[in-house]
């Protein structure tokens, strides 16, 4: 805890979140040490991306660039990606596959644990320049994050503080990971979109099933998801990470159309579409579970929408922008019908998403608007105000408080402390 | 030898395509495909990396009216002005009265403050046919070097 805190919290049970929070440069920079950098896992990548000996891929944890790879016996490694001489990006591609690392500045060279194995001309010339006798190659390492795998999805933390990744994540959410993830995995693809908002926001927005059935008018139109439908928000017990899911075709008219009432545009019912293959849900599982979004604290979301499956990967650059990383995938037993109707459905989702679409719009149109209001506070109420718990509803915003109860402790803001929320 | 006829019908398409975009006659539009058309944006990521993931894709007229129906009925998107600026056309090569056509393009989106920015730039590979003498889009395929998408994806590129 701190003795003044840059932002208030009024509220407990954290239904204030103060716009400071998604503004203030010095918050992120502190977001950064204490989230990204802090005793938290982080999704880095799935293992389908690296499948030999030798593979790597780039990636970012909050802003700060990190190489992930594979080394010959087969283990994991992420490292920040930084020459440890004078901090140039050591590896600039996207991905690729490599026996090593070798900084195109000075052609310092890595073997793939990370071990400075080469330096050119280490004895100078003729007796002269080179390295100084007690420069030990040794003791140069990239600098390292612990990195643990978890059915095939790579997480990574800077901490030794970190608690087990199986503990971190908590058995609601190795649920849904081993459901998602029950039988080996291809790379359809990726999609970037960037985002003109705080990282947080698209946390927020993914925290938030309320909003699912209201801004989202494909969804509710077309019946993928109605917050008239059998659906709710399962909680870990820290209340940080959040699954929200629903069962299509669970909801009945007269409900649906009285929830709806005095909506602009948003539920249809006379409204088709000329192809509905897209809409179509291919069974995969044993339950009647059609969408689930599982948002892991701090950076990543898991997606099933019908048979449209992903990870979304929010990496943070500066406080009112990010990017949106979206890595798409099959089983490898889909055969080609299977593998054009996910391709199909990736219609839904995406920057280009008819159901999604507008995340992007609506996190800039909110940071555009709270710039000047720092000192104010959001509403979370939806769902109830004190004790955050799994919502059996989809008219809820609760996840978003259990976000920021435990973001809180992460940074150490004191917690209702202010008189009252305006 | 490609007929000067030919030649000018498909320079005309492709001039058109991009016009009615920009003049929001999105629905007119739909009158340049045919209707076992393609129409998809790539991202050149996954293209140089063999994947096969769309930005976006409709494999026949029906998704694509779709597309625009969405965009009519259903999307809240930026609200915004496109611009295309088409390079030149190059017809590649023509296989059974089809022509394979490619051409570089930018699209600037200009918001309600009349600020215009970048929004992408790519390249069209194109299969045009012609039915009853008037060229039409087979396919119809953009590949974008901007994949990092800024914002959303919402009007046609």
């Amino acid at each position: 805890m701190r003795n003044q805190s840059p932002v208030s919290w009024p509220a407990e049970d954290f239904s204030r979140v103060p716009f400071a929070a998604y503004c203030d440069p010095a918050i992120y920079e502190e977001e950064q040490e204490r989230i990204f950098r802090g005793p938290t896992w982080n999704y880095l990548a799935l293992e389908a991306e690296l499948p030999q000996t030798g593979d790597f891929l780039t990636t970012k944890v909050g802003d700060t660039p990190v190489l992930v790879n594979r080394d010959a016996d087969g283990n994991l490694h992420a490292f920040v990606n930084r020459c440890m001489h004078r901090g140039m990006l050591l590896c600039r591609e996207r991905q690729g596959n490599t026996p090593n690392f070798i900084c195109p500045y000075h052609q310092w060279t890595y073997d793939l644990q990370g071990q400075l194995r080469a330096v050119p001309f280490p004895r100078g010339v003729n007796g002269e320049g080179g390295l100084p006798d007690d420069f030990d190659r040794n003791n140069i390492k990239l600098h390292a994050l612990q990195v643990e795998s978890f059915k095939g999805v790579i997480f990574g933390t800077f901490s030794d503080h970190a608690e087990p990744l199986i503990d971190y994540l908590g058995p609601e959410v190795i649920y849904e990971i081993e459901r998602l993830f029950h039988k080996p995995i291809h790379i359809l693809g990726h999609q970037r979109q960037r985002i003109f908002g705080n990282w947080k926001l698209y946390n927020d927005n993914v925290r938030d099933p309320n909003h699912g059935g209201l801004l989202h008018m494909f969804h509710a139109t077309f019946g993928l998801y109605r917050l008239s439908q059998k659906g709710g928000a399962k909680l870990d017990a820290r209340g940080r990470h959040n699954i929200t899911w629903n069962s299509l075709g669970t909801d009945d008219e007269k409900t649906t159309i009285e929830g709806y009432e005095g909506t602009k545009k948003v539920y249809k019912p006379k409204f088709s579409l000329n192809d509905m293959s897209m809409l179509q849900n291919r069974t995969e599982h044993p339950d009647d579970v059609t969408l689930v979004i599982l948002s892991v604290f701090p950076n990543v979301v898991f997606q099933q929408i019908s048979n449209s499956l992903c990870t979304r990967q929010i990496r943070s650059s500066g406080c009112d922008k990010m990017e949106l990383y979206w890595t798409y995938f099959g089983y490898e037993d889909d055969d080609a019908d299977m593998t054009q109707h996910r391709l199909d459905q990736a219609n839904l989702v995406g920057p280009g998403g008819l159901i999604s679409m507008e995340d992007g719009e609506a996190v800039e149109l909110v940071q555009a608007a709270i710039q000047r209001e720092k000192d104010k506070h959001a509403i979370v109420e939806i769902g109830g105000k004190g004790e955050i718990k799994t919502q059996k509803s989809l008219v809820t915003e609760v996840p978003i408080r259990g976000f920021y109860s435990y973001y809180c402790e992460l940074m150490g803001f004191p917690v209702g402390t202010d008189a009252a929320a305006e | 030898m490609i007929s000067a006829d030919v030649r000018d019908a498909i320079h005309d398409l492709m001039a058109d395509y991009c016009h009615y975009i920009d003049d929001d006659r999105l629905e007119d539009w739909l009158d340049f495909f045919t209707e076992d058309c393609v129409y998809k944006i790539l991202s050149r990521e996954n293209v140089e990396n063999d994947l096969p993931l769309e930005l976006l894709s409709c494999r026949n007229k029906n998704m694509l009216r779709d597309r625009i129906l969405s965009l009519r009925e259903a999307n809240i998107y930026n609200i915004h002005f496109d611009k295309h600026i088409l390079g030149a056309v190059r017809i590649l090569a023509e296989e059974n009265g089809a022509y394979r056509v490619q051409a570089n393009y930018t699209v600037y989106q200009s918001n309600q403050d009349g600020v215009s920015e970048l929004f992408n730039v790519g390249t069209y590979r194109d299969l045009i046919v012609f039915a009853d003498g008037k060229p039409l889009f087979k396919e119809k395929i953009a590949i974008a070097d901007t994949f990092g998408i800024p914002r959303l994806l919402s009007t046609p590129i």
